[in-house]
């Protein structure tokens, strides 16, 4: 299992005057808020970086962080082509888990789950990780013994995981429709406790804020127009603001992974489709956790706000246009109004589409390419947000050490030629 | 929500159609030389445009029969529908047939019964 002394690379703020605390509230608060700083500098490009993070998302933000923090490789740059977090970080619906069922995943999305339960101390940014509880519920037979074996499994790699009667879960999640007389009803389900959710551009800010301290460049609006290559080395990145020169680029962009790869002049065996997500008006509090179905396609969270937050499958056909098909949020809403009636009058406020690389196994790559330096760290389809620390804490690693540590390892783009898949199709389920 | 011209039933909507993904990969021979990285290429390795996508579609909610489409990944617009076992017949159809990669990689060769020395050389880049 995952080890128990990770190294966190907790340092603490350079600039101590940017800490946050209650003190520093207190104190701004007597100045009218008028004198914080800004949390991280508008970066212009150097000539030259040790290493070089294409995407700022929050995996490739935790990736330049860790990169200085545990491995001290401070002169790095993040080139992100819009703004922090305005991908699929600021898209996603915020759920945080590590029950997967092969070791291969639970060993890497527990790795992440350790370091968020400490994150917010070590960035000194609330990120407002809530350890809420994500309840998976089943509505057949089948599927509860299919769960309970998932269950033992995920057990036996010490990640806490739960089978709830529905009598139980009538107690944990009262607005719940418990009627065995619905088209998909309730039977059972599991619950990791130690699930939950974060806020997703607070992690992108926190991890922006703590590698800008330790002298990270992050360049925003700079998008990557080619990659450049010398025989089978990367040596630098094109960019909208000119040649940035650089032996070692980790590409960390979510859907548009197999553009990147194909200016490398490799490829990826991804899918590149968008995946869907609304928020409603806000309500008073009626749910304090996070459910997910797999049968009937739907998950719901209710934000700190109140939002409800929902989400559902990819779309089935491929697309970089960051809306999604019709018929999938009408489903998804069908089944969330069956489970939750008390929903069936609630206005939903935005609805919008994340374009996700999907993998043919549903894991992600973490892999060291063809050509020499050039890292990618993609293939999270629909999960990648609760990987978030954890991806980014290996890819570090591999990109600082060229060679991927014992978590990445099973993640190299190499497992398509020798058929080590890494299968979660089913139990990462659809809200994988 | 797209529209989409099955060739045998007309103009239907996306609901009543299954998509199959890429259009065009040929199945290696069972008896063939090629290697493992190669083989991948057919089992695992995917176009994946921003732009026009030549990829199979079925009418899985009416006349269950396969067709391709090109379509563009960005507006989501419909070039053409063309039968199963055709070549686009567009000029972007057809550009964005012979561009692929896949045209040329050993994989493809070797669903065709193709002399030996020919298969030998991979012009794959990966």
């Amino acid at each position: 299992m995952a080890e128990s002394n990770i190294d966190r690379g907790v340092r603490a703020l350079r600039d101590r005057k940017k800490h946050y605390s209650i003190f520093s509230l207190a104190r701004q608060a007597r100045n009218y808020h008028q004198g914080w700083q800004q949390a991280w500098r508008h970066a212009e490009p150097k000539a030259e970086y040790d290493a070089i993070i294409i995407g700022g998302g929050g995996h490739g933000l935790a990736t330049a962080y860790y990169l200085a923090s545990v491995h001290n490789m401070t002169n790095i740059a993040v080139i992100e082509k819009g703004w922090l977090g305005g991908g699929n970080t600021g898209r996603n619906t915020t759920i945080i888990r590590s029950n997967y069922l092969w070791d291969e995943s639970a060993s890497i999305y527990e790795h992440a789950m350790k370091l968020w339960e400490g994150l917010a101390q070590d960035l000194n940014f609330n990120i407002m990780f809530s350890q809420r509880g994500v309840l998976t519920i089943a509505h057949s037979e089948h599927e509860l013994k299919e769960m309970s074996r998932r269950v033992h499994a995920i057990r036996l790699n010490g990640i806490d995981s739960d089978i709830l009667s529905p009598e139980e879960i009538k107690k944990f999640v009262p607005i719940m429709n418990m009627d065995q007389n619905i088209r998909y009803p309730v039977m059972g389900g599991f619950l990791q406790k130690r699930g939950g959710t974060a806020r997703h551009d607070a992690v992108a800010w926190g991890y922006a804020r703590a590698a800008d301290d330790m002298g990270v460049d992050i360049i925003q609006n700079c998008e990557v127009t080619g990659l450049r290559r010398q025989g089978r080395r990367i040596v630098g990145v094109e960019t909208t603001k000119g040649l940035i020169k650089s032996r070692k680029v980790g590409c960390v962009v979510a859907g548009h992974s197999s553009i990147l790869a194909d200016m490398a002049g490799i490829r990826m065996p991804i899918a590149s489709r968008p995946l869907q997500a609304l928020v409603s008006e806000p309500i008073k509090p009626i749910l304090d956790t996070v459910i997910m179905s797999n049968a009937v396609h739907m998950y719901i969270s209710q934000s700190d706000k109140g939002e409800m937050v929902l989400g559902a499958g990819v779309d089935k056909y491929n697309s970089y246009a960051q809306r999604g098909s019709f018929p999938v949020p009408e489903h998804m809403l069908a089944a969330a109004v069956e489970l939750f009636p008390v929903l069936s009058r609630l206005r939903m406020l935005r609805h919008w589409g994340g374009i996700v690389d999907t993998c043919p196994d549903a894991s992600p790559i973490i892999s060291r390419t063809d050509i020499d330096g050039l890292y990618f760290n993609c293939g999270w389809g629909t999960g990648g947000f609760k990987a978030t620390p954890g991806s980014g804490h290996v890819f570090a690693d591999l990109i600082a050490n060229d060679r991927p540590n014992d978590i990445a390892a099973p993640y190299a783009l190499s497992r398509f030629e020798t058929g080590l898949l890494i299968d979660e199709h089913g139990a990462a389920g659809v809200a994988h | 929500m797209l529209e989409i011209k099955c060739p045998y039933c007309g103009l239907r909507d996306e609901e009543e159609f299954g998509c199959g993904g890429e259009a065009h990969i040929a199945r290696p021979l069972a008896d063939n030389p090629i290697s493992d990285k190669d083989f991948a290429d057919y089992l695992f390795y995917r176009d994946n445009p921003k732009g026009l996508f030549l990829e199979r579609w079925r009418h899985s909610a009416g006349c269950r029969r396969w067709f391709n489409v090109a379509r563009d990944t960005v507006s989501h617009q419909i070039l053409e529908v063309y039968p199963m076992g055709a070549k686009p017949s567009t000029k972007a159809g057809r550009a964005a047939y012979e561009a692929s990669w896949r045209r040329q990689s050993p994989a493809e060769a070797a669903a065709r019964n193709i002399p030996q020395k020919t298969r030998k050389t991979s012009t794959s880049k990966r």
